[in-house]
């Protein structure tokens, strides 16, 4: 009898200690990354898969004018979705993994987060030490700046300021003159519709490009800090005068001078539409110059590109050489990785990035350009002399939001263009998305 | 048999290593989750509790409300789609073509086995108006009739995720409520022939009953899956317009991962559990109670 009795307490005893080994197992999986980040042997580098300019002159650089930091700390690209950038970096600062350098996230806010955690090298100390800060364009250094809370917490691999791209045949076929202000811009559409030729293409399922329309229009009505006023509780989108700008781009939707089924057209889509000419006016940023350039793309011809500044509103506060401006996709360095041989990455980088990109890629970076690069078509040099000679950047509607005010502000712009959705409706639901976090 | 399952040491090897397996990657996790929705913030910022916040959150947010609204309305449009012609398909294959059934069988169960990324841009594709005219406008404008913007509005995209869901899986319901139908004996069927009984009565009196219990698992079935929808909505709207067509799974996985608010995702996450739960236990009842009526 006693080892019948005894066998199942040995069995559950056997099967507690594997329960508890594998518990332990688990858990020293989870905590065992803590010291990953220490001296890092390759110049590792998460990027997000859409941007190819960046990595792409990065390679160049490691076999060329960086072959000695390379051969020190080899370069290792590594790339994801960019939907999916904000959850892998998450989880990989939370394991205290992160690479060497990284897409720093979809909005300024997730950066700060990393930032205020310890995670995110002080570029502005690091660049003075190593005696590069000055590589660095004064413009890019300020909109970074009003991006990420007064600090240098990413480098410009790309400085885009965004505007009008028209197309001057249309124009001139139609007998339009460059639109100064609001009105003017409206008063072309119209002619441009009644000719039957599709005033602006926009991509609605992106949405920022429709809502980089509202805030155009606020800061030019309201003045330049409008936005910060947003994010500083000072001001609402629900008040009368942020209501306005709404109402000014969902009243181009109701005419249909965005198109059909604006909410169904993707990025691509509204780039060909306007590069062959089935459209005549394109809000992007300049970093659209490198499509412009691209003779497989571009059937209109770059020489019949032009780009203008968003128009002055009649009685507004800000004025037309006030241009939105960004560093597109964030791109900063760890602060445990940090080391010497990362240092001589980012000198070497400072030094040579800015030439690299706009040879090869016509990309307009906020680095230097070192060696005269000459430029591939008249549009190129009309907004690389606009970028030298801006004195006063704005950024764009989402710049100061939550993640999710981005979001819900991007999905819904479409509705708000296509009239599912009331202008006082859309501000609300964005001003309900910012007060929610 | 019973002496292997009498003994309790083999039992314990039986169901231990499963068991252990199952504890380890459910229900370790669902308690853990529990825990966190008593939390605010994320893996990088740490997480620190905040009560029952996150609840009375959930009870005045709008977006859950209409998730709620949206995915309710959803399974339960969908499972009766799904059902009634997978069931109408059934009864195709067995009273109508027969033997002859086999190649449609096959190429009504062709959706099934499509991944769904492939149907929802199949179906973006042929309910698109821009930029080229998709297949359905097209007819519409033949007819007539103006382009419809079905992605513009919440309510015209809620008929083609619709139309989409129930294109897609009523071939499975076909085949699954088939092998209940030919089960029914032909004695049965012949002698209510005799006795004077033609179609639609045969269906109502005879063959209902008789399929009675594998309906109700099909829709056990089908409401658990239309509950839990995800992929064929990420595919097709991705929640859009604006979050017209976001069901609670989409709500919880960007709460939790694209605004980083592991806590509140989580207090969603069980939301839906305990909506599982309930509908479960409703449809287990009914299903009991029919059957030993039947």
């Amino acid at each position: 009898m006693s080892p019948r009795m005894s066998r199942p307490r040995r069995a559950r005893l056997s099967l507690l200690t594997a329960g508890t080994a594998s518990l332990a197992l688990l858990a020293t999986a989870c905590g065992g990354s803590g010291g990953a980040s220490a001296a890092p042997k390759e110049f590792s580098y998460l990027s997000v898969t859409e941007n190819t300019t960046v990595r792409t002159a990065l390679t160049t650089l490691s076999t060329g004018a960086c072959k000695s930091a390379n051969d020190a700390l080899p370069l290792k690209v590594e790339t994801v979705p960019q939907a999916s950038l904000d959850q892998k970096l998450q989880l990989l600062g939370g394991q205290n993994a992160l690479p060497v350098q990284f897409a720093a996230g979809n909005a300024p806010a997730l950066t700060q987060q990393l930032a205020k955690s310890g995670k995110v090298a002080d570029l502005e100390a690091k660049l003075k030490e190593l005696g590069v800060y000055d590589q660095l364009e004064p413009a890019a250094v300020s909109t970074i700046k009003a991006l990420y809370g007064g600090k240098l917490e990413v480098l410009p691999y790309e400085y885009n300021i965004e505007g009008i791209f028209y197309n001057k045949k249309l124009f001139q076929e139609n007998g339009l003159k460059v639109p100064g202000t609001w009105d003017e811009l409206v008063s072309a559409a119209a002619k441009l519709q009644a000719k039957g030729v599709q005033p602006f293409s926009a991509s609605g399922q992106q949405g920022w490009p429709l809502t980089r329309l509202i805030s155009g229009y606020i800061y030019r009505s309201l003045g330049p800090d409008a936005l910060q006023k947003v994010a500083d509780g000072k001001a609402k989108l629900t008040d009368p005068q942020y209501v306005k700008a709404a109402e000014e781009v969902a009243a181009l939707g109701k005419k249909g001078y965005f198109g059909k089924g604006v909410g169904s057209i993707d990025y691509d889509t509204a780039m060909n539409q306007f590069l062959t000419g089935k459209a005549a006016m394109f809000y992007m940023g300049s970093w659209a110059l490198a499509n412009i350039a691209d003779a497989k793309q571009n059937k209109v011809g770059a020489e019949n590109v032009g780009f203008m500044s968003f128009p002055a509103v009649a009685g507004g506060k800000g004025s037309i050489d006030q241009y939105p401006s960004n560093v597109g996709l964030g791109i900063t360095l760890g602060a445990k990785s940090f080391d010497q041989k990362t240092g001589d990455w980012v000198t070497c980088i400072a030094k040579n990035y800015g030439s690299t990109a706009l040879k090869d890629h016509g990309s307009i970076s906020g680095f230097k350009v070192n060696t005269e690069v000459k430029d591939a078509n008249a549009v190129t040099t009309q907004v690389r002399d606009t970028i030298s000679t801006s004195k006063q950047n704005v950024l764009w509607f989402e710049a100061l939001f939550s993640t999710k005010a981005t979001t819900v502000s991007q999905t819904n712009a479409a509705s708000l263009v296509n009239g599912s959705m009331s202008p006082e409706q859309f501000m609300r639901t964005v001003q309900d998305a910012l007060a929610a976090q | 048999m019973h002496r292997v399952l009498g003994d309790r040491r083999a039992v314990v090897l039986l169901l231990g290593p499963a068991l252990l397996v199952y504890s380890l990657i459910m229900l370790v996790p669902m308690v853990w989750s529990l825990g966190y929705s008593f939390t605010k913030g994320n893996t990088i910022d740490g997480f620190t509790g905040n009560g029952v916040a996150n609840f009375s959150r959930l009870l005045h947010d709008p977006a859950v409300h209409h998730a709620l609204w949206f995915t309710l309305k959803y399974a339960v449009v969908v499972t009766a789609g799904q059902v009634v012609a997978g069931y109408l398909l059934a009864l195709l294959y067995v009273f109508f073509l027969k033997r002859a059934s086999a190649l449609i069988r096959t190429l009504v169960f062709f959706p099934v086995v499509l991944p769904t990324v492939a149907v929802g841009l199949l179906f973006q594709k042929f309910f698109q108006v821009a930029p080229q005219t998709g297949p359905v406008n097209s007819l519409l404008n033949a007819v007539g009739l103006d382009s419809i913007d079905f992605f513009g509005s919440a309510g015209s995209a809620f008929w083609v995720l619709v139309v989409m869901d129930i294109w897609r899986s009523m071939g499975f319901y076909a085949v699954l409520l088939f092998a209940g139908l030919i089960d029914i004996p032909d004695e049965v069927l012949e002698s209510a022939r005799l006795d004077g009984a033609t179609g639609l009565r045969v269906v109502r009196h005879i063959v209902l009953p008789l399929s009675l219990p594998v309906l109700m698992s099909s829709l056990i079935f089908s409401i658990n899956g239309t509950l839990k929808v995800f992929d064929s909505i990420v595919a097709l709207t991705n929640g859009g317009p604006g979050n017209g067509t976001t069901p609670l799974t989409l709500y919880m996985f960007q709460t939790s991962f694209t605004y980083s608010d592991y806590g509140y995702g989580s207090t969603i996450a069980l939301l839906l559990t305990v909506v599982c739960l309930l509908v479960s236990l409703v449809v287990y009842r009914v299903s009991r109670r029919d059957l030993t009526e039947g």
